[in-house]
């Protein structure tokens, strides 16, 4: 049995129909056919499946789909606005911060909701943010260096 | 005459050497005379006409492709496990 | 980052060394990007993996009758669906293997033989209906005593895995049953010769245990069969041809009937060689007459697909006070999972790889247990022999009080030593590594007064008291796989270039190959279009992995611009009505010798419908033949060990690398950095933890502990550039080593810090805490 779903999606009024035990993650993958967001453990651990729920980096594997009932959530596919890269994207692409790419959608996420935060983090901060984002390619050295280097022109340019 | 160098565990065909001469000009050829001075080691070397699975051979240092392999008088030829590899 | 340059400059170049922007990095950090999870297709059904909860048992039955007759349930497959007899065999360019070992691994035979073995398939309407469905599956088992420790396996009256199988020792086939597949030995020199020069002999044991490749991305594998007797498979994988191989001799079908279309791959570090899904949903896909698709979850991951071994290692090393070391034995026992194939052979070759030790004698053997198949991982097998090594090389250091660095020199591989198994090393850059290590100001920094960079873990005065700080040096030695790459390229009107190749992408080599065929054409990286493809688009190409993409597939793309090149004078000869050898061309510009005519390539390619039409090549190499490069490298690790907990915190690491030239040296840093970040999980966290029953207790992310951004510092990656002179420009392999030395250089770090030596990985809070307690009694 379905239940009707209503939600911002990526700034679109959308609706859908779901079932109560699918996770946001399979509303979002296998309902909306948006499969930005990956499934990485499924258990809300590696992060590869970060949105924004109303702002707040949430690992959507393990929110159900109907919590998202009348909220905004943003996902990889809204980053970039109106055919422009997010300073984000561009600054991951430069730094060479990915390598197989498939935990770079939730690094994407998780880095935005730090930037709308703290504008300008320190090293610290970017990796206390980013911990919960499993990346077993790089080593993470190129992507805290790409979410340093984004923050002014990101914070600038929002 | 080239230079062989055998794996460990093919030296008690050879009476405990583990460098040998041979004669040859493919790597085929080089085998087949190490028979006749080592009887037993080619079924070793060789299964249906190709280096047995899992060997490879080295000749003068670059991996030989299969028994049609030129070898030279003075070359080195060195028979070592095949590799594979994960990234 | 820094570049450092040793040896003979190739050339100077235009395209290579430089940082563009990979070509398919906008899909990937849009989200758009589609990897085998991705798929979506009509009709598609979903499947699902019953798995054995035992780590060794006899599977008595199988009933799926009430799974089948839940609505929505299409089909259920076991290894029963397999094709034809069991006694087939293949030679997939590995050795002879059983057919019917390559098909139990992947649908369970007569025994479930570790946790996580899949036992049957399930396609349904949702994977919400195949998940319900697996639980209606009866499977009746004869639970059988598992051996789960390398050592008890191999003793005689452990229990047996596989009945029929017998030790292959030193070529010799034994007679009785026993885990044990191989015992292989590698001999130089005299070894009792050796230790009778030595003026002290070490010899150590060291247990390392199972860890997994860790890639984010769980295996998926979709399968459409259709009636005409055509499979079609969308996989991520490492070699879209080896899946194609495995699958078409499982299913015992042409090849030709089967084509593998590679997705995205979300990391693989070997992991994603061997197939697991794929003939699965194969055979699914042939009982419903409808594509499937099956995802594992990470549980299935860790459960059922390929770890790299726990091994057991005795280094016993026989030095003189001036340092050098007079002979090196190793005995090495690698932990295979439930069928034959450890890495052990690479460990013994890689174990004394970066010395020149005149007397060696080196026996490993390939042990079965209860523990899934194992599948390569970065540098398989070298990682823990170095661990041994790298230790004892350290030991010998304290003794002799000689420099870490200054023993190395003493005794490091050069251009012409013969390693153990018998090659000679052509041009190498070992000891370049060493004296990168050593000009790095990290060397010589003091430690104490180091900016800790993870501040957040000093807190109180007294607790600082408690903070022990070391250094530690390891080097590491790993192949670069030569093997089979084919390329095609056209040319197009707008002087671009289609470059069509068979190598999964995982980690940017569509643009370090690019750039290689751009550099000959003397075009830019951004005019090379590359595109992976499928099975049936390209010739064949080996896998990605061994270190070879960059260098292999590299080289496929250099003939291919060669003979372009070669194309396109003969078109400028046409177009000017000259011979072509009036016609010159460099860096892209075509000029008539006589002078007075020149076209860019992006002019002449506007006009070959004038003088000829389109211009295409296609290439295969054999990389073996043009000379692989060893990979070496040497890192310096500074560690911080908190004496309360046991807890090891990096400080600083810097990684020094021969990388032959680094094509694009963002990509080549990266994967330094990378291969680095899983040797410190390796060293400190990582670990297959399991219960008496051999079930495994730590199978998620949570509790597999592995490396996240708050636990690692910035990774210093130094590019030492010693060409590779069997590439065109140099390029040696890169992904693999960088992995290697990790373990050994905290272990040596930690050791300096803490005043006794730890053999045992991990060096988790635990092994260390207890460690440090047992130094005070």
């Amino acid at each position: 049995m379905k239940s009707h779903l209503t939600f911002e999606l990526n700034g679109e009024a959308t609706e859908t129909f779901c079932e109560p035990r699918q996770s946001l993650l399979e509303v979002l993958r296998d309902e909306l056919k948006l499969t930005g967001s990956k499934e990485g453990c499924n258990n809300g651990n590696c992060g590869a499946c970060s949105v924004l729920l109303d702002g707040r980096v949430v690992n959507s594997c393990i929110v159900f789909g109907l919590e998202a009932q009348g909220r905004k959530v943003t996902t990889i596919e809204g980053l970039a606005e109106g055919g422009t890269l997010h300073p984000l994207q561009q600054k991951f692409l430069e730094h060479a911060a990915l390598q197989c790419g498939i935990c770079t959608p939730g690094f994407l996420v998780a880095a935005k909701a730090l930037l709308d935060v703290h504008p300008h983090p320190t090293e610290a901060q970017a990796r206390a943010w980013l911990a919960g984002n499993l990346c077993r390619c790089t080593g993470y050295d190129k992507i805290i260096r790409a979410v340093l280097d984004a923050a002014p022109s990101a914070s600038g340019g929002k | 005459m080239a230079h062989i160098y055998l794996p460990a565990h093919l030296a008690k065909f050879t009476r405990g050497l583990r460098n040998v001469e041979a004669c040859g000009a493919t790597l085929g050829e080089v085998i087949d005379n190490l028979e006749i001075a080592f009887p037993g080691i080619r079924e070793r070397l060789v299964a249906n006409d190709r280096l047995t699975p899992g060997l490879a051979a080295a000749v003068d240092n670059v991996l030989a492709s299969g028994l049609r392999e030129a070898v030279r008088d003075s070359s080195e030829v060195v028979f070592l496990p095949a590799l594979k590899g994960g990234v | 980052m820094s570049a450092k340059t040793s040896g003979a400059k190739i050339g100077t170049y235009q395209v290579i060394g430089t940082r563009p922007i990979r070509h398919d990095g906008v899909e990937k950090v849009t989200g758009r990007a589609l990897y085998g999870a991705d798929l979506q297709m009509a009709g598609l059904l979903h499947g699902r993996v019953l798995r054995s909860p035992h780590a060794h048992a006899r599977i008595l039955s199988i009933d799926a009758s009430a799974a089948l007759s839940m609505p929505g349930v299409k089909a259920v497959v076991t290894t029963a669906d397999f094709p034809g007899s069991g006694n087939r065999v293949a030679d997939l360019g590995e050795g002879t293997i059983k057919v019917r070992d390559l098909c139990a691994n992947v649908l369970a035979g007569e025994k479930a033989l570790y946790r996580g073995h899949a036992i049957a398939g399930v396609a349904a309407t949702t994977p919400q209906v195949a998940s319900e469905a697996l639980k209606r599956i009866r499977v009746e088992y004869e639970v059988l005593p598992p051996v789960m420790d390398v050592l008890e396996a191999m003793k005689p009256g452990a229990p047996i895995l596989q009945p029929d199988l017998r030790t292959e020792d030193l070529g010799e086939k034994g007679s009785t049953p026993t885990n044990v597949a191989k015992h292989l030995r590698f001999e130089k020199g005299d070894i009792a010769q050796g230790f009778r020069e030595a003026e002290r002999i070490f010899e150590e044991e060291f247990k390392t245990s199972m860890v997994h490749q860790g890639y984010i991305e769980p295996h998926n594998g979709t399968a459409l069969w259709n009636p005409g007797g055509e499979l079609t498979i969308w996989t991520s994988t490492q070699g879209a041809f080896t899946v194609r191989d495995q699958v078409a001799t499982m299913l015992d079908v042409p090849v030709s009937r089967v084509k593998v279309v590679p997705m995205e791959i979300g990391g693989g570090f070997g992991g994603k060689i061997p197939v697991y899904l794929e003939p699965v949903a194969a055979l699914l896909s042939r009982k419903t007459g409808r594509p499937v698709k099956l995802l594992m979850d990470r549980t299935e991951v860790f459960e059922g697909t390929g770890p790299t071994p726990g091994t057991v290692i005795r280094v016993k090393m026989g030095a003189r006070k001036d340092g050098r070391i007079t002979a090196a034995q190793a005995w090495l026992a690698y932990e295979a999972g439930a069928f034959a194939g450890s890495p052990v052979v690479c460990g013994m070759m890689c174990i004394f790889a970066p010395y020149d030790v005149a007397h060696q004698l080196i026996d490993g053997y390939d042990v079965l247990l209860n523990k899934p198949k194992t599948a390569p991982y970065r540098a398989p097998g070298a990682t823990s022999a170095a661990f041994a090594t790298e230790t004892v090389l350290d030991q010998i250091s304290e003794w002799a009080g000689i420099d870490p660095m200054k023993i190395r020199r003493l005794n490091g591989a050069k251009e012409g030593t013969r390693r153990v198994d018998g090659l000679v090393y052509p041009r190498i850059g070992y000891l370049e590594t060493v004296e990168a290590a050593c000009g790095h100001p990290h060397w010589t920094a003091d430690i104490e007064k180091l900016p800790s960079p993870q501040a957040h873990t000093v807190s109180t005065k007294a607790h600082r008291a408690n903070l022990l700080h070391g250094r530690g040096v390891a080097s590491g030695f790993w192949f670069n796989i030569g093997l089979k790459s084919s390329c095609m390229a056209s040319v197009n009107p707008d002087g671009t270039v289609c470059l069509v190749e068979g190598s999964t992408d995982i980690g940017g080599t569509r643009t370090s190959v690019a750039m290689q065929l751009a550099e000959v054409l003397g075009i830019s990286a951004e005019d090379v279009k590359p595109q992976v493809v499928d099975t049936n688009t390209v010739g064949y190409t080996d896998v990605t992995g061994g270190s070879r993409v960059t260098f292999a597939t590299g080289l496929a793309a250099i003939e291919a611009a060669r003979q372009i090149e070669r194309q396109m004078i003969d078109r400028a000869a046409a177009l000017w009505e000259v011979k072509p050898g009036d016609v010159e061309v460099s860096r892209g510009c075509y000029r008539l010798r006589a002078g007075g005519k020149s076209l860019t390539f992006k002019e002449l390619s506007g006009k070959l419908s004038d003088c000829g039409g389109p211009v295409v090549t296609q290439v295969t190499v054999d990389a073996d033949k043009h000379g692989v490069g060893c990979g070496f490298a040497t890192h310096v690790v500074d560690v911080e060990v908190d004496a309360d907990t046991g807890k090891v915190t990096i400080l600083r690491y810097t990684a020094t690398q021969d990388v032959g030239k680094a094509i694009h040296p963002a990509y080549v840093e990266g994967q330094i950095q990378g291969g680095v970040a899983q040797g410190i999980g390796w060293a400190l966290n990582e670990e297959y933890y399991y219960d008496l029953q051999g079930r495994m207790q730590n199978s998620s992310f949570l509790d597999y502990r592995m490396p996240t951004a708050l636990d690692l510092p910035m990774i210093e990656a130094v590019l030492v550039e010693v060409p590779n002179p069997g590439h065109p420009f140099g390029v040696r392999g890169v992904g693999e080593v960088p992995i290697v030395p990790p373990p050994a250089a905290i272990a040596n770090a930690i050791s300096r810090a803490i005043g006794t030596r730890l053999r045992t990985l991990p060096m988790s809070p635990a092994r260390v805490l207890e460690a440090i307690l047992k130094r005070s009694r």
